[in-house]
């Protein structure tokens, strides 16, 4: 009864902070910053427009009032309508979600991968050049503005690899005849991959460090020093005994960075401009376009949370003391 | 980093017992050679932030020759998109994002410091109540919400301090509660309440003291997330349009299209600056963090930053 309690308790406390978030998003966009309307920038406001949207927005009743319309839209997935282009929250969210998953997805898996070789490497190779080397570069990486590092890429390595460092899809694709579903897919794949390899770069050092740290941190148990005296090679020792016990923390560690693999996709997106929803924050900050900003804002919080609930529901999948 | 050798070295079989005592601040410092670096690194920008009025005497922002021209004799890192001489901005930079750094790390310092002594000392449902709080903190993703609160209250460097401030509080409570919480227990402190001590003595006189220095260490810590989030925010053009930082010079390059200029001069070095200062106070900080706290041995520098949940038998468990 004990993991049903567990999980009961961890589920409810993913509820509760769902709906702190609700309401701090509230509190952020409707009472805190003043009038929404007034802000927004865009050619067609006019006063009128603005008098019409403020009428539609109800910011003409009071506080507790609009809070209980705000919570009824909410439960009927309605997260309101852009300021600039009339149409749902949603709806406008929708498509830059679908371009920024599989960036993010192979960004995080190249990161888990590089991230995981060379913390491995490092432990076992512990206080050898080889060491020295994935422990500083992990080090630089993880202190470098995500932004920047995107610069940098553009700068220096776009060129010499002849990957595309704008958009997501080459303009002329499909005008010269017909594109097949091969053709569009590979100049997808092709745009995705220097955003993805920024993120993953900069997630990478956070991952070695992490990794390597938990090995040394398994290498030093008991079960360990029982395995090698039974006479296992020393690699044997490192993968059947260290790693897999290792895996724990890494498993947790890659669902609970997602706040930050957002964060950063949204400045990494904004350089090589990349429709996704770090863009498309990006534009409605630029244009005030508040709802569109508080549906995205809601979007990652409630994503992170999600993630948060998961980490904690496997973490106690994969280790049952942690209950205790 | 030196944590992690440390443990290796003790699952090498070395004697554990000399191993160094947690100690004063000084001593951690000249023992740990990562130590050193960091400060050295910190030291070194602290400088030159200081002496910014007299190495860039006038407007830094002043036009002094073609948009981007290349690094030559008279203008070492060439100009930017503006015509304006690299070497004075990034000094002038350097100036905001300590000033950024520090007093957003300060701001966090002080309410996660004073929430961690509150909830570690009183206990009970105090402690319940601010914990659950920080809990919920916690879990929203961080850099969201600064975009958002930047972009709701206006571009000011002041803003951009308490916002930051006031977001990065929740590890410093954390790991400040644990601390309070093991230095309650011990017996002098059981005795002088014994005595009769009232709470604000025994605060003040033999708990704060006792974390003080692990609070120092995660202050330089929130040093380097601070200057990072700053470059974030100033990077989305939320940043105050009348001061010069590296995040706003990493901007300003990119929105004058310094990379269809090809000029690597008005890119490289504000981000160089930032990962140096980030490194060197992660370094410094991480080390003298593992020698303060024992049961935060091992290294992680993923609790800190990127809020992820403590690792098996690092932090306090609950």
């Amino acid at each position: 009864m004990r993991s049903f309690d567990f999980v009961a308790k961890r589920v409810l406390f993913a509820v509760v902070t769902v709906f702190v978030a609700i309401t701090l998003n509230f509190v952020l966009f409707r009472t805190l910053s003043g009038d929404a309307v007034s802000a927004l920038r865009c050619r067609q406001c006019t006063k009128q427009f603005k008098e019409y949207q403020r009428e539609q927005l109800g910011l003409d009743k009071s506080k507790v009032e609009q809070y209980k319309v705000y919570l009824e839209d909410l439960a009927h997935g309605d997260m309101g309508k852009s300021l600039r282009s009339e149409r749902p929250v949603t709806q406008e969210l929708w498509a830059p979600l679908k371009n920024t998953i599989p960036m993010v997805a192979l960004g995080t898996l190249f990161s888990i991968i590089f991230g995981v070789l060379v913390g491995v490497v490092c432990a076992w190779r512990r206080a050898t050049w080889a060491d020295r080397t994935g422990l500083w570069s992990g080090l630089a990486f993880y202190s470098m503005p995500p932004q920047w590092l995107g610069l940098l890429i553009v700068l220096f390595v776009a060129g010499a690899v002849g990957l595309p460092t704008a958009g997501i899809k080459d303009p002329t694709l499909g005008i010269l005849g017909d594109a097949s579903t091969w053709d569009v897919l590979v100049d997808r794949l092709r745009h995705m991959i220097l955003p993805a390899l920024t993120l993953g770069l900069v997630l990478y050092g956070e991952y070695a460090l992490v990794v390597r740290s938990a090995m040394l941190e398994t290498l030093g148990e008991d079960y360990v020093l029982t395995a090698r005296a039974k006479g296992l090679s020393n690699w044997r020792t490192v993968r059947t005994h260290g790693f897999r016990n290792a895996l724990l923390p890494i498993v947790t560690l890659v669902a609970l960075s997602l706040g930050f693999i957002i964060g950063g996709s949204i400045t990494i997106e904004y350089v090589f401009s990349y429709p996704g929803i770090g863009l498309e924050v990006v534009e409605a900050i630029d244009q005030r376009d508040y709802p569109i900003l508080q549906g995205a804002f809601l979007l990652l919080t409630m994503s992170v949370i999600l993630a948060n609930l998961v980490a904690d529901l496997l973490y106690f999948k994969l280790d049952p003391r942690v209950s205790t | 980093v030196s944590a992690s050798v440390q443990t290796a070295s003790a699952a090498e079989g070395v004697d554990v017992s000399k191993a160094r005592r947690p100690g004063s601040i000084k001593s951690v410092v000249l023992s740990e050679k990562t130590a050193i670096a960091g400060l050295v690194i910190i030291g070194f920008f602290v400088l030159i932030a200081l002496l910014e009025p007299v190495l860039v005497p006038g407007d830094p922002k002043e036009k002094v020759g073609p948009i981007f021209e290349p690094p030559s004799a008279s203008h070492w890192l060439g100009l930017d998109g503006g015509g304006a001489d690299m070497v004075k901005l990034l000094i002038a930079g350097t100036r905001v994002s300590l000033l950024v750094g520090f007093c957003a790390a300060l701001v966090s310092a002080i309410i996660g410091g004073t929430v961690g002594l509150f909830s570690g000392f009183y206990g009970g449902k105090t402690d319940v109540v601010l914990m659950r709080m920080t809990d919920y903190v916690l879990v929203i993703p961080d850099i969201p919400l600064m975009i958002v609160a930047a972009a709701l209250f206006g571009r000011s460097l002041t803003n951009i301090i308490v916002i930051i401030g006031i977001i990065y509080w929740t590890t410093t409570a954390r790991l400040i509660r644990a601390q309070v919480k093991s230095v309650r227990e011990r017996v002098y402190v059981k005795r002088a309440r014994a005595l009769g001590a009232s709470n604000g003595r025994l605060i003040f006189k033999h708990v704060l003291p006792q974390v003080a220095p692990l609070l120092i260490a995660n202050t330089v810590l929130l040093v380097a997330y601070a200057i990072f989030a700053e470059t974030f925010i100033t990077f989305l053009g939320l940043g105050d349009p009348s001061v010069i930082s590296w995040g706003r010079l990493i901007e300003n390059a990119f929105t004058d299209d310094a990379i269809l200029n090809n000029a690597w001069w008005a890119i490289v070095p504000p981000g160089a600056c930032v990962t140096l200062v980030v490194l060197g106070a992660t370094l410094f900080g991480q080390s003298l963090e593992d020698a303060l706290n024992p049961r935060l041995r091992v290294g992680h520098l993923s609790v800190r930053r990127f809020k992820v949940r403590p690792l098996r038998g690092s932090l306090d468990s609950e």
